[in-house]
């Protein structure tokens, strides 16, 4: 019945490892074909592979798990998923009722481990409640602010012999859950005067952007407005990344003129973003002048951690499309003069130490840097694949390099920072598209964290690009060691025990390549896309000494205070 | 600042543990806590007591309703409110310290629920801050154990909060 409830709600893909406490599930998978199952090699792939699935089409992703060890394997995923606002239902086997609490063979208490990390869990309790909480999950994990959703359920319920009456619940209702979709009128108005009557605004867009589909919105607004716009990491591509007001992402590793322009602006319109410290740098010192209009589905994100002037709680599709009505009625225009100043200054601030304007990398170097591939895997793939990544110094390279022009071209773990996402990520979001050209940039170390999944691409044909920025070490691990820790290596190093990975992806079936020079970089990644319908691990030996610039100043650092290479900051 | 919240939650499983586990997650402190059913079978009615100034007290009661099982929730000291808190008190009762006792728990208008010869139990109602006047007018030398049961309140006049 848990399949026929899976089978009305629309789900296509569910990706999952079966166990003793999920047998009778997967007995029903066998028996029919409408919800196609994707066996991972580990739990957390799995869920990471559902995430991805849900990051790339805005669908929940469904993921299935047996109870014990199959459960504590997907938490991490779980984790995942909720820091980024991820729709996904996970169902976990449980084992049988009247065992519950016995601590009896791979028991383990789902709903409670995962408690702070879900939006909502269910453990059933009757059969007969199966579909309604089906229903509910996937309510509740795609509406609002999305989230995992965790099912337990208990070995007993799930057996065939247990047969009720069935009807799948066209609507749910839940008289204490009702997301905000409208924003309050009153304060839209507001934010549109102050926006309008700005002398050096900035719009700061983030993940909910994306998630929220509204891209086409916001940039519409851009348009309208001619302002500057920066995105979080979790926001690239809301507007387009060669879109011209576009200045780049913003925090931590953002541009020179994305964060000196936040610090110096008057009004901010932030949108689906969540002031993250990652972001902020030092609250306190956050953007002095600043007016800050916070739009948000959650009233949770709002005044967390910077106070917003004028808070709005609502869906962004719903409040941007107000804000474009009343901006088009209103006989008041944006100060002409005011915004010319204001981006001759930051066009001055991108001539200087901008990313976009100039390499800022040694590109005389005889080693590959990895800024360099990123940006040739952009070209190769003329900027339209979809680009998963895991946790490192080539995550952040990817984002600063990788011009994403669409939304939910770009998945990737920012808010907790996973490393293994990138494989099983970039094999959800091939499920969704099977023709699509899908890469995963990873490091040699994140790779080995879900490697296995590359058993996985094979069996499912798969076709994954890996570009691994192989930079024999923890990269960003190893950067924070130069810059604090006096350059002491401890453990980012791994004294030459590294895997032959071309060996290795051939071991799988699959095809590898390996980039030592310069001058073969262009080549070989050409080599690897026009292998369509291959997977391929690209091994690019890349500069280890290599650093991530921009970087903030911490701490007690402001928006504005950055080091810019490893001899320059502002 | 001390605020009371009173919440009415689903009267599920796990629900009590989702309240909990949010005080404990994001690092906000609970001084006390009361949970029963309602007349509402479906519901229960939590009251919880905690510190915080008014940004912490704003996330608290945000992420509270955030909660799939909170349905609906009011901080009764944003509003003038009755708060009661019961004591029971087991104190040491010999000797002329038999009336000094005796006439402490009348000036609270507490009453004597048990008594052996050397020892009183007691009972006393009120506001959290008059219990602990009691507690101090006893002193404690006398005092053996002493049983609270956290915070209940309500809104004074026509607010209430229910469905
Ligand atoms: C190594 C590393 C370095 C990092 N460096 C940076 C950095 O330099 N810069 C950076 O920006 N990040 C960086 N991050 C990521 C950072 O940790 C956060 O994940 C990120 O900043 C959060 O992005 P966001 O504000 O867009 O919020 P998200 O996590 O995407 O949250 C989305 C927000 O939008 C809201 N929302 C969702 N749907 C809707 C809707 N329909 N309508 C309205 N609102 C909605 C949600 O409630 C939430 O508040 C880094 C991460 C790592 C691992
Ligand atoms: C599961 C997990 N463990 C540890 C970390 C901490 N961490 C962040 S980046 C990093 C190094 C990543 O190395 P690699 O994948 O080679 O990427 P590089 O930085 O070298 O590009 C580590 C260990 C993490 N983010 N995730
Ligand atoms: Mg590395």
């Amino acid at each position: 019945m848990l399949i026929r409830a899976l089978k009305d709600e629309g789900v296509e893909f569910v990706f999952g490892y079966p166990g003793g406490a999920a047998l009778h599930i997967y007995d029903a998978i066998f028996r029919q074909s409408d919800v196609k199952h994707i066996l991972v090699r580990h739990e957390q792939a799995a869920t990471h592979a559902a995430d991805g699935y849900a990051r790339a089409t805005g669908k929940v992703g469904t993921v299935l798990v047996t109870s014990g060890p199959g459960a504590t394997n997907a938490i991490t995923g779980i984790a995942t998923a909720y820091m980024d606002s991820i729709p996904m239902v996970v169902i976990s086997g449980q084992v049988q009722s009247h065992l519950i609490g016995e601590d009896a063979f791979q028991e383990t208490d789902m709903v409670g481990i995962s408690r702070p990390i879900v939006k909502h869990s269910f453990m059933i309790k009757h059969a007969s409640e199966i579909p309604e909480i089906v229903k509910k999950a996937y309510y509740i994990a795609a509406t609002g602010r999305p989230g995992p959703v965790v099912i337990d359920v208990p070995k007993d319920l799930t057996h065939p012999a247990y047969t009720f009456p069935y009807e799948y619940p066209e609507k749910v209702k839940l008289r204490s859950y009702t997301p905000a979709t409208r924003g309050h009128s009153g304060q839209i108005k507001k934010a549109v005067q102050l926006l309008l009557g700005a002398k050096r605004p900035i719009i700061y867009s983030g993940g909910g952007v994306v998630q929220g589909n509204a891209s086409h919105l916001l940039k519409e607004l851009v348009d309208l407005l001619n302002y500057p716009v920066t995105n979080t990491l979790m926001g690239l591509g809301a507007y387009p990344g060669t879109g011209k007001n576009f200045l780049g992402m913003l925090g931590m590793h953002g541009t020179y003129e994305a964060n000196t322009a936040m610090h110096h602006s008057d009004v901010i319109l932030a949108v689906g973003a969540r002031f993250d410290d990652r972001v902020t740098n030092t609250v306190s010192k956050f953007c002095p002048n600043a007016k800050i209009i916070h739009i948000d589905i959650d009233p949770a994100s709002i005044s967390k951690t910077v106070t917003a002037d004028v808070p709005i709680v609502g869906a962004v599709d719903s409040v941007l499309g107000e804000m474009l009505a009343l901006i088009k009625d209103s006989d008041e225009k944006p100060d002409a003069e005011a915004l010319a100043s204001w981006w001759g200054q930051i066009n001055d601030w991108r001539e200087r130490h901008g990313i976009y304007t100039q390499n800022r990398f040694d590109t005389s170097s005889d080693k590959i840097k990895p800024q360099e591939v990123i940006q040739a895997i952009w070209e190769v793939t003329k900027g339209d694949a979809y680009v998963t990544s895991d946790v490192g110094q080539h995550q952040m390279f990817a984002a600063q390099y990788y011009l994403f022009d669409k939304p939910r071209r770009w998945i990737n773990s920012g808010g907790l920072g996973t490393m293994g996402f990138g494989l099983p990520a970039a094999m959800g979001v091939q499920m969704a598209d099977r023709d699509a050209t899908v890469v995963c940039v990873t490091g040699e170390g994140s790779i080995q964290m879900c490697i296995q999944e590359l058993s996985t691409c094979t069996q499912y044909h798969l076709p994954v690009k890996v570009i691994c920025l192989n930079n024999q070490a923890l990269g960003m691990v190893r950067q924070w060691q130069d810059m604090q820790y006096s350059s002491r290596y401890a453990e980012s190093l791994y004294e030459d025990s590294l895997p032959d990975f071309v060996k290795l992806a051939e071991a799988y079936g699959h095809v590898g390549i390996r980039v030592t020079k310069k001058e073969e970089l262009k080549a070989k990644l050409a080599e690897c896309f026009a292998l369509k319908d291959r997977v391929v691990f690209m091994d690019i030996m890349v500069d280890q000494s290599e650093h991530v610039y921009p970087m903030h100043v911490a701490p007690n650092g402001s928006m504005r205070d950055m080091l810019l290479s490893k001899t320059e900051r502002t | 600042m001390r605020r009371i919240i009173s919440v009415l939650v689903e009267n599920a499983p796990g629900a009590l543990s989702r309240v909990v586990g949010l005080f404990s997650q994001r690092g906000y402190n609970i001084e006390s806590l009361t949970v029963a059913p309602t007349e509402d079978e479906t519901l229960s009615r939590l009251t919880l007591t905690t510190l915080g100034d008014d940004h912490k007290i704003e996330q608290i009661t945000k992420h509270l309703n955030k909660l799939i099982d909170v349905v609906k929730l009011v901080d009764l000291t944003e509003g003038s409110h009755i708060e009661r808190e019961l004591m029971l008190i087991k104190v040491k009762a010999s000797g002329a310290q038999r009336a000094e006792v005796k006439r402490c728990v009348d000036i609270f208008r507490g009453q004597i629920v048990d008594v052996t010869s050397t020892l009183y139990t007691i009972q006393i109602t009120g506001a959290s801050d008059k219990l602990d006047a009691f507690l101090q007018a006893v002193g404690d030398a006398s005092i053996i154990e002493v049983v609270r049961t956290g915070v209940c309140g309500i809104s004074r006049g026509e607010k209430v909060l229910s469905l």
